[in-house]
């Protein structure tokens, strides 16, 4: 089979960035080894900070990638590429070839495996959550500790996987502060009775509308915040968790006792970014996302001729930013295409 | 007096389970601005008695905030309610009011030692 672009992960980005090229008359093949598109954003409830159902975005995707010049290829992963006279030719997981002049990669990210923050007790204590987690919760209406009550006292444990050395990760995931603000909100909109406890070592409110969601959530829903990294969690008898931080703003450690801890997970390199960082050749950062060739001017530029990147597989970044850099990568092939004919 | 030059630590750890925090409760009613607060230290930059004395409006903040009473009610002696404070804040918290509040507040503040 001949395409014009073959677009690697049908998340957000391969969607939007698929749907534009399509929209400007190239063909377009996604391939997509899940069963479903959409990607990370099918894992989750409402989206900071207006608070938007995720199925209207993915509603909105859909729309973008309907189109007749664009294939969805689900259940189909590379298996292998090389290229010959400037096309590469892709062997995909269910035997098919594909010859084709562009590839964008928008292998997206994957959310940093909570359990690998040992001391922090997920996996081991029952009612230690991830972000993810909650965003299920949150899906089906109930938020419950694991013995069917509700929860009074709730803790939200900032930076798990980010900011991390020991996690090997010295990034900012950037999302994450405002993820825990909008939750935050949520769940003390879903549980009246309850105080929620957010545990930070800066609040990162960079982007739009986040430093409002942060003031509503300290004055409409009274959501406490407290300045210091948790370092570890036990589990009383009583099934209570124990959480030990240093109180940085009172200069003196702080004990407390919570029903449940949700612990807020980072972003990293997708395994499937890997794989294809392996099999194209492409350069990876310190931070082991994808390296653009400039930070500035060719954030969707990759060391490989005819390679672009679109989205979280070069950095952490929202939805917005997410589905702009998305189209921006659409203008660059669109473009190379042009000039290659 | 200690004689042979031993004393019991006290423990630092600040309990929250066991503190009082009506204090905080209280002003989080009367004084909803309270609330806002982010702690960056604005208001105990700009004022005259935190450049000639401990006092600091930040740090009484999040001992309100702790209930951690024992040190509040000796701090709050010192401000001389000159509304500095209130004219920096980011985050417009009505400082002034915040104190007058608490000074009026002895219930839970007889308790402190």
């Amino acid at each position: 089979m001949n395409t014009d672009v073959v677009v690697i992960g049908g998340g957000a980005a391969g969607m939007e960035a698929a749907g534009r090229i399509a929209q400007a008359g190239y063909s377009v093949s996604v391939l997509e080894k899940k069963s479903e598109t959409g990607g990370n954003l099918v894992n989750w409830y409402q989206l900071f900070p207006d608070r938007k159902d995720s199925r209207e975005v993915l509603g909105y995707l859909n729309n973008v990638v309907r189109n007749e010049k664009l294939k969805m290829l689900t259940s189909t992963s590379v298996k292998s590429v090389d290229r010959q006279k400037g096309v590469y030719r892709i062997k995909t997981s269910s035997g098919e070839i594909i010859d084709t002049e562009a590839i964008v990669v928008a292998t997206g990210f994957d959310l940093f495996k909570s359990e690998r923050k040992e001391e922090y007790g997920y996996g081991i204590y029952e009612n230690v959550y991830s972000s993810a987690d909650l965003e299920k919760m949150f899906r089906a209406a109930e938020v419950k500790l694991k013995n069917g009550t509700l929860p009074q006292k709730i803790g939200m444990v900032h930076c798990v996987g980010s900011r991390d050395e020991k996690s090997g990760n010295i990034y900012c995931s950037k999302l994450c502060c405002v993820t825990a603000v909008k939750q935050a909100i949520e769940l003390r909109e879903m549980l009246p009775a309850s105080k929620v406890f957010c545990f930070y070592m800066d609040m990162r409110m960079g982007g739009a509308h986040y430093e409002e969601l942060y003031l509503e959530a300290q004055e409409k829903h009274s959501v406490n915040f407290i300045r210091g990294k948790v370092s570890e969690v036990g589990e009383a008898h009583n099934g209570k968790l124990i959480v030990k931080v240093e109180d940085t703003l009172a200069g003196r450690p702080l004990r407390m006792e919570l029903d449940m801890l949700v612990l807020m997970a980072g972003m990293e390199m997708s395994g499937g970014g890997k794989e294809i960082s392996e099999l194209l050749d492409l350069d990876t950062g310190d931070n082991r996302f994808f390296k653009s060739t400039d930070n500035h001017f060719g954030s969707n530029m990759s060391n490989s001729e005819g390679v672009f990147y679109a989205g979280t597989c070069i950095a952490p970044m929202s939805i917005p930013e997410t589905i702009s850099h998305a189209r921006a990568a659409a203008v660059d092939v669109i473009q190379y295409l042009k000039s290659a004919k | 007096m200690n004689k042979f030059g031993y004393s019991v630590a006290q423990p630092r750890v600040i309990d929250y389970e066991s503190n009082d925090r009506s204090l905080s409760e209280y002003l989080n009613a009367l004084e909803p601005s309270f609330r806002r607060c982010i702690e960056c230290g604005g208001c105990s930059a700009t004022c005259t008695a935190a450049a000639y004395t401990s006092f600091s409006l930040r740090e009484l903040h999040v001992l309100i905030r702790r209930g951690e009473s024992r040190k509040i009610q000796s701090a709050l002696k010192k401000c001389m309610l000159c509304g500095k404070c209130t004219l920096v804040c980011p985050r417009g918290v009505n400082t002034r009011n915040v104190i007058t509040l608490a000074r009026n507040f002895k219930v839970s503040l007889n308790n402190a030692v």
